[in-house]
């Protein structure tokens, strides 16, 4: 019974959050949480243990509009605040970090920079197509032996006499992979670091899944394996930019959102662990009214509402243009690493109960491992912090 | 075709109900507000006909600020225009009578309501303005069709269903089953931005009743340990139902 921690109606609210929101955003953040909450809930738990993707859901977040919602209405996105989209991933989140990642890959690493890269013909045939969850985008930076360190990457492109590339590399951890009809391939060209668009079913591309996660169960997570696939120039090459600033850009877009939904991962295993250890009796009294446990939800609030005032005004900043890689970066790690903190916490307060399936707790937990690590691992994003303030790169 | 809906605010029914200080009404501390799960079926109806035979949907309800965003939440998911009738009637008549004095002369084809208010449960809103206006109504509908003559609905009757005909104008009160509301969508919330509320000083009179206390249900006792073995238990179990909770 996935549905007994389920319906909690409402996020944690500690220190007046929702009075810095405007009508739009709460409204966002309510449409995505009774959407969640129907939809979502009471099936994601089946989905992790089976290690399946809730595809049936694709088609209907389309509907709503939760993919490249801040892209303008041109393209048929909603143009939604900065802050009304992480609101929208704190809420797929708390729901499940695969769902979140589906949403973040389509919008933050294939639309933006089909948007922001791409030429206007490229952007007219995917973005509408795309926000309605007709297609499906991935994003292939990552390969076997180049990480954290993508600008090594392997991946070769060459250009062809009649307009064409031909591609050669293997990409490996994209998150959906093997269902994508397009993915966002980074390559070195001759004029270094370059973006392509790669079809699904060109010759000489595959993209088989990853298996045997324990994090991420219920996402795809894939290979894409790329043997002189030859693409068309105008359609593939996405023109508005070279060098390693292309991909990076598109992660500070994710990276943002990612620092919204964590925390709503963290928000369902606090509401979770709170009204466990309130109602869990054990030496005649509620675990809750216990020290121990006390200063854990005490702990676990207060990150929590940290983390909320840090995405807040580093979205209300990005509205404004005024906000740094490097401050994303300390919201990603951050919020990411105070989440995964509360979630192993809120699995301590659920005694046994916190292994179990029938409480969101583990599975979330497990899934900000993964969350930890990809979009710049927390150690990489405390160097480029490291790095902001003393103007030293340690990384290298 | 011209649509109103009559929408109310209520407490979500997850709020922990407090009686204020004044002994007959709600704590307004703590309490979220939502629109009344039935008044979301009469606006998915309304919205259903609006796709499928173009009308333009007007919401309606009242109440002070706070419902706006009742109203703005009902023009997300696609109502052409919103209007706050002022007030604070709650009494069902004065409501009845003020949505009446607005709806008439307007040559709404359809008046959509909830067959009650969650909550408050008094199932009089939608029958009292039907009787105001003088036009047809079915109430608690679980199926509804316009039909060239009119109107068809099923409404939901102690143990089956019964099938009315009618003319229109009429009010039609909705039952959950009538349909499934659907979500707002993000481009509905953006496009509802660019909408206005229309705010109209209510005409409501006086209420013809008052509630006089608000009372919440006796707190459940403790419950009871049984001491002794298996067998002992059992026997303070039987006698405890048949002594005290004289079940048999
Ligand atoms: C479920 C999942 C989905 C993913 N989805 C995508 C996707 O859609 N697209 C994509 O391109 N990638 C994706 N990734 C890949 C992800 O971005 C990488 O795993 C991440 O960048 C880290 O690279 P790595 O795993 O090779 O670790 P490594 O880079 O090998 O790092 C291993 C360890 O060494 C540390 N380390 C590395 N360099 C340094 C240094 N200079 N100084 C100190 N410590 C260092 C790291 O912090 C880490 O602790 C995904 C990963 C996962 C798990």
């Amino acid at each position: 019974m996935a549905g007994a921690y389920a319906t909690f109606k409402h996020m944690t609210d500690y220190m007046g959050f929702e009075g810095l929101l405007s009508d739009e955003e709460k409204m966002v953040r309510e449409a995505a949480r009774d959407f969640v909450n129907a939809e979502v809930l009471p099936i994601i738990e089946k989905h992790a243990q089976d290690q399946t993707f809730p595809a049936h859901l694709i088609p209907m977040m389309g509907d709503l509009g939760f993919y490249g919602p801040s892209l303008p209405e041109e393209y048929g996105c909603a143009g939604l605040s900065s802050v009304a989209y992480g609101l929208l991933m704190y809420e797929l989140e708390r729901g499940d970090s695969g769902l979140r990642s589906f949403a973040s890959v389509q919008g933050s690493l294939v639309m933006w920079p089909i948007y922001e890269y791409g030429s206007e013909a490229q952007k007219r045939h995917w973005l509408p197509l795309m926000a309605k969850g007709e297609k499906i985008g991935c994003f292939g930076l990552t390969e076997p032996d180049f990480g954290s360190n993508p600008g090594g990457m392997l991946t070769k492109a060459v250009k062809e006499p009649g307009g064409k590339w031909r591609i050669n590399g293997t990409k490996m951890w994209i998150t959906n992979g093997t269902v994508a009809d397009v993915a966002v391939v980074w390559a070195q060209t001759e004029d270094g670091i370059r973006g392509f668009l790669v079809e699904k079913g060109t010759k000489g591309f595959s993209a088989p899944e990853t298996h045997g996660k324990w994090s991420l169960r219920a996402s795809v997570t894939s290979e894409l394996i790329l043997e002189d696939v030859i693409v068309d120039e105008e359609q593939s090459l996405l023109p508005n930019v070279k060098g390693l600033k292309g991909p990076l850009g598109c992660l500070t877009q994710a990276r943002y959102g990612i620092a919204w939904g964590a925390l709503g991962a963290a928000d369902a295993s606090y509401q979770c662990a709170l009204d466990y250890a309130l109602s869990r009796i054990q030496f005649d009294k509620p675990i809750a009214s216990y020290q121990l446990q006390q200063e854990k939800l005490a702990w676990m609030v207060t990150e929590l509402t940290k983390g909320q005032l840090l995405a807040l005004q580093l979205g209300r900043m990005k509205d404004a243009k005024t906000y740094t890689p490097a401050q994303v970066s300390m919201a990603k790690m951050n919020n990411v690493n105070v989440s995964l903190e509360i979630c192993r916490k809120a699995r301590t307060i659920l005694g046994a109960n916190g292994i179990l399936d029938e409480y969101p707790v583990m599975r979330h937990m497990a899934n900000l491992e993964s969350v930890y690590t990809y979009e710049g691992t927390h150690d990489m994003h405390t160097l480029i912090i490291g790095q902001e303030v003393t103007g030293i790169p340690a990384y290298r | 075709m011209k649509i109103l809906v009559a929408l109310k605010q209520v407490p979500d029914t997850e709020t922990k109900v407090k009686v204020a200080a004044d002994g007959k009404s709600l704590d307004p501390a703590d309490v979220k507000w939502i629109t009344s799960t039935y008044d979301e079926y009469a606006l998915e109806e309304a919205l259903r006909l609006k796709e499928s035979k173009g009308a333009e949907v007007t919401v309606v309800s009242l109440g002070g600020d706070s419902v706006k965003d009742v109203l703005r939440n009902a023009l997300a998911l696609g109502a052409d225009a919103a209007v706050l009738l002022k007030s604070d009637a709650s009494d069902p008549l004065a409501v009845a009578t003020a949505l009446a004095a607005y709806a008439k002369d307007k040559g709404f084809d359809l008046i959509f309501a909830g067959n009650k208010g969650m909550g408050g449960d008094n199932a009089s809103v939608g029958p009292m303005l039907a009787e105001l206006l003088g036009i047809a109504q079915a109430n608690v509908v679980v199926k509804f069709e316009v039909t060239d003559a009119g109107f068809r609905a099923e409404r939901e009757i102690e143990g089956g269903t019964e099938v009315v005909e009618g003319a229109l104008p009429a009010v039609i009160t909705a039952q959950k089953g009538l349909n499934e509301p659907r979500y707002a969508s993000l481009k509905g919330i953006m496009a509802a931005k660019k909408k206005t509320i229309e705010e109209v000083e209510a005409t409501a009179p006086a209420g013809a009743t008052a509630v006089i206390a608000l009372v919440l249900p006796a707190a459940r006792p403790e419950g009871r340990k049984l001491d002794g073995d298996a067998a002992a238990q059992a026997a303070a179990l039987l006698n405890a139902l048949k002594d005290e909770a004289k079940v048999f």
